[in-house]
C-alpha cells in the first residue's frame, strides 16, 4: 500500500495528460469522411473508459481480499474504487455522446453500444442502492463485496463483448474498423497511448485520495 | 462425489416440499395464465389487432416479458421462503455448494416446466404460426434455464439485504437485460423459421453468460451464506 502514498507516478500522470492536450489538438490526423477532425476524440473518450476499467479492475482486487481477510480498508477501497470508476464511466458515456453527435446526427441513437453502455452503468448503481439496503457495516461489506464481483464479468460482456456481436456503428463493433487501424503510419499512437497511460494513473490518484479521506473519517469516528 | 449426493438429497427435499404443498407451481402457474388473460383482454378491444403487421414481434416480445415476471416473482421465493433457522440447519449438515447447486437445478426444473405450460397457454390465447416449433420450444427451455441461474444467485444476495423485491428487481435487472435481448433475437428468428445455423452465435454467448454465472455463484455462495 506503499505505492499509493507516493509522488512519482502522479508527476508522470499529469505530464502524460497534459502532453496530450498538445499532441492530442495539434498532431495530424488522417482525413477521414464523415468523422473529419473528430477523430480527434479518441485521445479522449477512449482513455476515460480506460480509467474506469482501471479503478473497477481495483475494487474488484480489493474486494476479493476483503473477502479472504475481512479487513474494513479493503472494502473502503473497493466502494471508493467504484465511485471514483462511475465517475470515469460517466465522462465516457458523454464524451461519446458528444462525439455521436457529430458523427452519428444525434446524442443517444439507440446504438447498442450505448444501450449496453447504460445498461452496465444501472449495474453499478444498483451496487450502490445495495450498499445503502444494509446497516450493518460488516454485512454491507461482505455483500457488496460479492455483488462487486458478481458485477464485473457481466459488465465485460455488455460493453466489450455484446456489442462486438451486434450491428453497433461504434468504430471496433459490428465490423467496423478501430481507429488503431489508421494510426499506424502517423503520430495517433504518440498521443493515444500516453492519454491510455495517463488517464488511468489520474483515476487511480482520484481513488486513493477518496480512499485516504474515507480512511480518516473513520479514525474520527472510531469509538476508542 | 459427496458433493454430487449432497446435492441431489437436497433436490429430492426441494421437490418433496414442493410436491406436498405445490404452492410455488400453482401459484406461479395462476399468475401467468391471469397476465396472458389480461393481455389477451385488453388486445381485444383493439379490433383488427391480429392482423396487423407488428403482431408477430409483439407477441414475441410480449411472451418474454410475461415469463420475465413469472420467474422473478417464482425464483424469489427460493430464499427468502426460507426461514433462518432451517437455513442454519442446512448450513450444518451440507456444503454451500450443494446449497446453491440444488436451489439452482430445481429453479431449472420448475421454470422449464412453467415456461413450457406458459408457452402453450399463450399460443391458446394469441395464436400465432411458429416457423421453426422445435427450435422455439429450445429456445423457451433456455430461457428458463437462464432465468434460473441469474435470479437463484440474485435471490441469495438479495435475501441476505433485507429480504425485500424492489431490491431484487434492481440487482437483478441489469444481468437479465442482455439476456433477455439474446433470448428475443434467437426466438423471433425461430419463429419466422430462419436457419437455424445463423442462430448458433446466439445461443453460444447465452450459454457463456449461464456458464459465467453459474461457476460465479458456486465461487462466490460459500462467502455469502455466513452471517
Amino acid at each position: 500500500m506503499k505505492f499509493i502514498y507516493q509522488t512519482w507516478w502522479k508527476v508522470i500522470a499529469v505530464l502524460l495528460v497534459f502532453s496530450t492536450f498538445i499532441t492530442g489538438l495539434l498532431f495530424r490526423v488522417p482525413r477521414l469522411p464523415i468523422i473529419h477532425e473528430t477523430i480527434r476524440n479518441l485521445y479522449f473518450h477512449v482513455p476515460m473508459w480506460m480509467g474506469m476499467l482501471t479503478v473497477f479492475v481495483v475494487s474488484v482486487y480489493y474486494s476479493i481480499k476483503y473477502l479472504r481477510s475481512g479487513k474494513e480498508e479493503h472494502d473502503l477501497a473497493a466502494v471508493e474504487c467504484v465511485n471514483t470508476g462511475l465517475m470515469f464511466y460517466t465522462l465516457g458515456l458523454l464524451t461519446g455522446m458528444l462525439w455521436a453527435q457529430y458523427a452519428w446526427g444525434e446524442f443517444w441513437s439507440g446504438d447498442s453500444k450505448q444501450n449496453s453502455a447504460a445498461i452496465a452503468f444501472l449495474l453499478y448503481c444498483a451496487y450502490l442502492v445495495l450498499r445503502n439496503s444494509i446497516d450493518e457495516e460488516q454485512k454491507r461489506a461482505k455483500i457488496s463485496a460479492i455483488y462487486n464481483i458478481f458485477a464485473f464479468p457481466v459488465m465485460i460482456v455488455l460493453i466489450f463483448v455484446l456489442p462486438r456481436m451486434t450491428d453497433s456503428l461504434h468504430p471496433g463493433s459490428g465490423g467496423n474498423p478501430a481507429f488503431g487501424r489508421y494510426d499506424l503510419d502517423n503520430g495517433m499512437k504518440l498521443a493515444f497511448y500516453p492519454a491510455m497511460l495517463g488517464w488511468s494513473f489520474i483515476a487511480l490518484w482520484i481513488a486513493t485520495v477518496r480512499y485516504r479521506i474515507r480512511l480518516i473519517e473513520n479514525k474520527k469516528n472510531a469509538i476508542n | 462425489m459427496k458433493l454430487a449426493g449432497q446435492t441431489i438429497e437436497l433436490l429430492k427435499k426441494e421437490i418433496i416440499l414442493e410436491w406436498r404443498s405445490k404452492y410455488a407451481f400453482n401459484g406461479i402457474l395462476l399468475y401467468i395464465v391471469a397476465t396472458v388473460f389480461v393481455c389477451y383482454i385488453s388486445f381485444n378491444l383493439n379490433p383488427g389487432f391480429k392482423d396487423s403487421q407488428g403482431y408477430p414481434i409483439v407477441w414475441n416480445i410480449l411472451f418474454w416479458i410475461i415469463m420475465l415476471f413469472a420467474s422473478v416473482n417464482a425464483i424469489a421465493k427460493s430464499f427468502l421462503q426460507e426461514s433462518k433457522a432451517r437455513l442454519l440447519y442446512y448450513y450444518s449438515i451440507a456444503h454451500p455448494q450443494a446449497i446453491i447447486l440444488s436451489k439452482t437445478i430445481y429453479n431449472i426444473l420448475l421454470m422449464g416446466l412453467l415456461s413450457i405450460l406458459a408457452l402453450l397457454v399463450y399460443k391458446l390465447f394469441f395464436p400465432n404460426p411458429l416457423g421453426d416449433l422445435l427450435f422455439y420450444f429450445i429456445t423457451v427451455l433456455l430461457g428458463a434455464v437462464s432465468f434460473s441461474t441469474v435470479f437463484t444467485m440474485i435471490s441469495a444476495i438479495a435475501s441476505k439485504a433485507g429480504n425485500n423485491g424492489t431490491l431484487m428487481a434492481i440487482l437483478s435487472f441489469p444481468v437479465i437485460i442482455p439476456v433477455i435481448l439474446l433470448l428475443v433475437k434467437v426466438s423471433k428468428s425461430a419463429m419466422d423459421g430462419i436457419d437455424r445455423s445463423l442462430s448458433f452465435g446466439n445461443i453460444g454467448v447465452l450459454l457463456a453468460i449461464n456458464v459465467i454465472v453459474i461457476a460465479s455463484s458456486l465461487i462466490l455462495f460459500p462467502f455469502l451464506w455466513r452471517d
